[in-house]
């Protein structure tokens, strides 16, 4: 786990929590009571770059939310996620990497280019890997710029698809992109976080032909619409299928089965234990 | 006469033109009333037989020159990437599994070291040694039913029952060590569900001994064959920039002369301490990606018996408790199952035991939340998961970049501008296996 050092800040007004003592324990509260917790949440953290969040506050056990619970478990809250941003140095040749974007972005300038840090909204290492979380509007120029520069040498993609974070989070459904460079041996992650309001995002195939199918699986599976794509058709599913299934709000759907006398619940309907 | 013929073509009048349903054999009789033009748009499968499962090939043709050819996927999607969002972490195993089916230890140990990545931890060397044990047989039995299909879609059968008969030693072996002969389940996030087997380095050896021996039969029997070099060479090329723009991997990418093996240039658990050789060529055609599957199984072999060497007593599993599953799994006479003495100790000495298993079980353990995109190479390619946690005990999204998918969209680049014949030579030297194409 990462940014054991970095101070806690606020929870955010999530929304989607109701009303009526919904904001929760505060940041300071809750870091304390986290070294007891195993797994999870060491403390709150919202990076100060709105296009960036991930992550809704998760309620009670069971799925039990504002009822008359006196288990203790319904008022169980856990805070919501978000990656956190990373601070300079990033160790390894992360720091190499944004320098030489951030040079090759400046040389771009003419172009009516816009900088390293109006492209990329934040930058956040975790596990070992580095994410850009990218301002769709500089995506493809980017991308561009990291497979082209001899210093950078992004000349592979791995692949693209979507996140959905869930109803009520700002900016639900994430891009994800994944580049390698061969001739330096480095993976980097490009996220774009979408509105589900406004599910647009450039596409990458101009820049990397192989992205063809990845953004038409994301489209089918998120309903991500990717502006420039030469034929965004369905993929996986039929062409006249209703709705995306990857969608948080689109339910699993199966049967109950009947086992040993017993009927288990299709299982999407099933208990919850998170 | 076509009406008293019950295999002729029939025909219906569309907005499109004629469609023509052919069945086989009476190909002349439909050309004969389609005189006059050439450019003919031919659909194959999704049920062909030389289509590698279910895949369809739209095809324009112009005489027998392919102009135009377009796939289309989706007939095996079977919605494992969703319905994983829905099971436990541990869970998440059985279902991968079914992904590729040819591979399904490497969609496995893909899924287990991302969830590992995300718990922050590591699996025991023992545990790091059976994985790459398993999976170099495994790929091993995925490049034998590559060539015993490839040689069926081209005719050579004694290429395909010799790949089967061979693949069944995989199996064979795979079923003794796992349990089972696909769809194992047994690497799990964490190390491995349980021990190998007593007996298990001589059933491996005698294992690598026979391959040793029967592998040089392909040589004998389809490399130095002249058609099957005419199939194949100069056919499906593919250059090096084609690989690079499209995302493709594996044998297609080494066949057009770039040694990228992720065992290699990315080593993951522990590959690094390996001797072996990644096999490239530059022809870029079928008949190079078909020496390579050749040669790459070889190399398994070698890696198969270091495996071994390395094998040290130790745990297969780490000994967080949070995160190992609790019961220790033994073979019963009814195949396997909860082992006898640890049900004893639950049911009948330690009430805490009981709430553990219970718990672990039904709940599963929660991962920290956050991301993670762990590539290893399959015997197609790059195989990454991208796992994303939101702290809770199941994952609140898990995608595969399936290396089947992504090679596929080769294949028009490979085959537009050559014979129908060569779009199936082309199609089998790709490999695809559309359980994992489909998800």
């Amino acid at each position: 786990m990462s940014g054991e050092d970095e101070k806690p800040r606020t929870t955010p007004e999530t929304p989607g929590t109701g009303a009526g003592g919904a904001s929760g324990p505060t940041g300071a509260s809750n870091a304390s009571s986290a070294g007891a917790v195993a797994f999870g949440p060491q403390e709150i953290r919202r990076p100060d770059v709105s296009g960036a969040v991930a992550g809704r506050a998760r309620e009670g056990m069971f799925g039990i939310g504002g009822s008359g619970d006196t288990s203790g478990f319904g008022g169980l809250r856990l805070p919501a996620y978000a990656p956190a941003p990373s601070e300079r140095p990033f160790g390894g040749w992360f720091d190499e990497v944004v320098d030489e974007t951030t040079a090759a972005l400046a040389d771009d300038e003419g172009a009516g280019g816009a900088p390293f840090d109006v492209c990329v909204q934040q930058v956040t290492v975790d596990r070992g890997e580095m994410t850009w979380y990218v301002d769709r509007e500089h995506l493809v120029r980017l991308a561009r710029t990291l497979r082209d520069d001899p210093a950078l040498r992004f000349e592979f993609c791995s692949g693209v698809s979507g996140v959905d974070y869930g109803d009520g989070v700002p900016q639900q459904l994430h891009v994800v992109t994944h580049l390698l460079s061969m001739t330096y041996r480095r993976r980097l992650r490009l996220e774009v976080a979408l509105e589900v309001t406004d599910a647009r995002c450039p596409s990458l195939v101009e820049v990397f032909p192989t992205a063809d199918w990845h953004e038409r699986e994301t489209w089918d599976m998120f309903g991500i619409v990717f502006d420039g794509h030469p034929s965004l058709t369905r993929i996986l599913m039929p062409d006249d299928w209703n709705g995306h299934p990857q969608r948080k709000s689109y339910p699993l759907g199966g049967i109950p089965v009947e086992y040993h006398d017993a009927e288990i619940p299709p299982p999407d309907q099933r208990r919850a234990y998170t | 006469m076509t009406t008293t013929d019950p295999y002729a073509a029939s025909s219906r009048e569309t907005t499109e033109g004629t469609v023509y349903t052919v069945t086989g054999g009476d190909w002349d009789e439909m050309i004969d009333q389609t005189a006059g033009d050439e450019r003919i748009v031919i659909n194959m499968g999704p049920q062909h037989p030389s289509t590698h499962g279910v895949l369809r090939l739209v095809l324009e043709l112009s005489g027998e020159t392919v102009t135009d050819a377009r796939l289309v996927i989706g007939y095996l999607h079977t919605g494992i990437e969703k319905n994983c969002e829905y099971r436990t972490w541990t869970q998440g195993v059985t279902f991968v599994t079914r992904m590729d089916y040819l591979a399904p230890l490497f969609n496995e140990t893909a899924y287990c070291l991302s969830t590992e990545r995300l718990l922050g931890i590591e699996v025991p060397q023992r545990a790091e040694t059976i994985r790459v044990l398993l999976m170099e047989i495994n790929r091993i039995g995925s490049h034998l039913v590559a060539l015993a299909t490839g040689g069926m879609e081209l005719g050579a059968l004694t290429g395909m029952t010799n790949g089967f008969r061979e693949r069944e030693e995989v199996l064979h072996l795979l079923e003794f060590l796992t349990g089972l002969r696909m769809n194992h389940a047994f690497i799990r996030p964490g190390g491995v569900v349980q021990d190998l087997p007593t007996g298990h380095e001589d059933r491996i050896r005698a294992f690598v001994k026979v391959m040793r021996e029967r592998l040089p039969g392909f040589h004998k029997l389809l490399t130095g064959n002249r058609i099957w070099r005419q199939r194949l060479e100069g056919v499906g090329y593919l250059p090096l920039d084609g690989c690079l723009a499209l995302g493709v991997t594996g044998p297609i990418l080494r066949s057009a002369g770039l040694a990228w093996d992720l065992r290699q240039v990315d080593p993951y658990l522990g590959y690094e301490h390996y001797d072996f050789e990644v096999p490239t060529d530059t022809a870029a055609d079928s008949f190079a990606r078909y020496l390579l599957r050749v040669e790459e199984m070889s190399e398994s072999l070698k890696i198969i018996e270091q495996a071994l060497d390395r094998l040290e007593p130790g745990p297969v599993m780490v000994e967080d408790p949070k995160i190992a599953w609790p019961a220790r799994l033994s073979i019963g006479a009814d195949g396997m199952g909860n082992s006898l003495e640890h049900v004893r100790k639950i049911m009948g000495q330690s009430m805490e035991s009981l709430i553990h298993h219970f718990k672990l079980v039904t709940e599963g353990f929660k991962v920290p939340p956050g991301q993670a995109y762990v590539p290893i190479e399959s015997p197609r390619g790059e195989m990454g998961a991208h796992l994303v946690s939101d702290g809770g005990t199941r994952p609140l999204r898990v995608h595969f970049r399936d290396p089947s998918f992504v090679n596929l969209q080769a294949a028009p680049a490979m085959s537009e501008g050559g014979m129908v014949s060569d779009v199936i030579a082309a199609l089998a030297s790709v490999d695809p296996v559309m359980g994992g194409c489909d998800r």
